[in-house]
């Protein structure tokens, strides 16, 4: 993708965040019960639905690499992890501050939280096995296999909250619940803040995957000097 | 039945030298050693969470039998002759689970009345549904964590990557495993709202044992 374009989606990207958080503090009444501590919600929900993108992407990246042998899905597939365990510790993060507010503790031990965490710690151990194989296509391929495997953990961590009584909030939005639980236009705040993190988020894969390519480049031209 | 034989041949091999049954066997010795400063191993909450203990036991133990599985056929180069050989990658891979299943096990129900005598737990009158929650965690742990052991076979830090990877992602079957052991060391039997945990290993199980043997094959071939 060139410069231009990704600089014009990035750009794009943070006026609509500037104008969600402008929304968002002036605009958008405070919760009834929880007070103007719910707005965080606008960067929790989103960073988890925009990580799960992440997520997804990488499964089907991984499985694709598996099918075709091209080492550009092992690269978008290492980037998306990448980008969606930032995404993922924001969601962890903002949970954090947002429980620490509501129950009065920084962290509680209920099942979808626990599960974010799991599916965090993963995603990392992922990342770790790449760092430890020097090989790139027995990279490729080993990592490949573990991002199938990951994935079912993303999976548990999404039901966690129908499987389990928990602590954490139920689902409220109309797509899962089939009614409208919260006020349309915070929903459509929701969504839009959604899509603005989703294209920050196409932008640091797109520039983590150029420096991928970069990368590549130059080890092969380290092992033509070495050849010579 | 070829994976038969690979096991029998794993099996074969382990009793000869005994190198990490004994291991294992030691450590989980140790490790129920060491929680018993943890906490007042007398008292009567000890019940309430021996599951967890047991399976943490287990799970650290499992750690040292999986990460020979394939480990061990590293010298000689016999890893390649295996791969080379006409055995299917998915019998190969079923047989060293099957290996690695059967020395777990035999660790476990060692450690079981061990730590029935050091935490003074009755388990008699609960052993056999008992042994139905084992075989399940047990069978979920070794598939996982053999097929990480393959993954992990060429890495000079596999020691470490193995548990690393293994641990957060068996947290499903060790968790559900955790809970009914301590309903039934609690002496109640498992039912109502406790049955999802008990539906959750068998789906553990049911997975990641068609998505190893899905995805062996393209671990092994090189």
């Amino acid at each position: 993708m060139g410069k231009n374009i990704r600089l014009g989606i990035g750009a794009l990207a943070g006026l609509l965040l500037l104008r969600n958080l402008y929304v968002i503090l002036f605009n958008l009444p405070d919760e009834m019960e929880q007070g103007p501590i719910y707005r965080i919600f606008y960067y929790h929900l989103p960073a988890y639905f925009t990580a799960m993108c992440c997520y997804m992407t990488a499964l089907v990246a991984s499985v694709l690499y598996l099918t075709k042998r091209n080492l550009r899905y092992d690269a978008i597939a290492m980037s998306a992890t990448e980008v969606g365990l930032a995404f993922a510790a924001v969601n962890l993060i903002t949970g954090m501050i947002w429980g620490r507010v509501i129950w009065g503790i920084w962290w509680a031990w209920d099942a979808r939280l626990t599960w974010a965490l799991i599916c965090w710690l993963v995603y990392f151990g992922y990342l770790m096995l790449r760092q430890a194989i020097d090989d790139p296509s027995e990279r490729a391929k080993n990592s490949a296999v573990l991002s199938i495997f990951s994935f079912v953990s993303v999976a548990i961590t999404y039901k966690a909250i129908e499987w389990w009584r928990t602590q954490h909030p139920g689902p409220v939005l109309s797509f899962r619940t089939g009614q409208q639980l919260i006020d349309p236009e915070m929903e459509r705040m929701l969504y839009t803040n959604f899509f603005a993190l989703l294209l920050l988020a196409f932008v640091m894969v797109t520039v983590r995957l150029n420096q991928e390519n970069l990368q590549r480049q130059i080890d092969g031209l380290r092992r033509r000097a070495h050849a010579l | 039945m070829i994976f038969l034989q690979v096991a029998a041949k794993d099996l074969r091999s382990e009793l000869r030298t005994k190198e990490s049954l004994n291991a294992s066997l030691s450590f989980a010795v140790v490790i129920l050693l060491l929680f018993s400063f943890a906490f007042d191993p007398s008292g009567e909450a000890v019940a309430e969470f021996s599951g967890g203990l047991l399976w943490l036991v287990f799970a650290f133990a499992g750690a040292l039998i999986l990460n020979r599985s394939f480990a061990r056929e590293l010298p000689n180069d016999c890893l390649e002759v295996l791969i080379a050989s006409p055995v299917s990658g998915a019998q190969l891979f079923l047989g060293k689970s099957v290996a690695s299943f059967v020395l777990l096990l035999a660790i476990e129900l060692i450690c079981l009345p061990i730590f029935g005598i050091f935490y003074n737990i009755t388990w008699t009158p609960k052993f056999w549904p008992l042994l139905g929650i084992f075989l399940l965690g047990t069978w979920g742990m070794t598939i996982l964590g053999t097929l990480f052991s393959a993954l992990t076979v060429n890495l000079s830090l596999r020691e470490l990557m193995l548990p690393m990877l293994l641990y957060p992602m068996m947290i499903p079957a060790l968790m559900s495993a955790m809970r009914l052991t301590t309903i039934l060391l609690s002496g109640n039997d498992i039912g109502g709202d406790d049955l999802v945990w008990l539906r959750l290993l068998i789906g553990f199980d049911v997975v990641f044992t068609t998505l190893a043997l899905a995805l062996v094959e393209t671990i092994l071939v090189r």
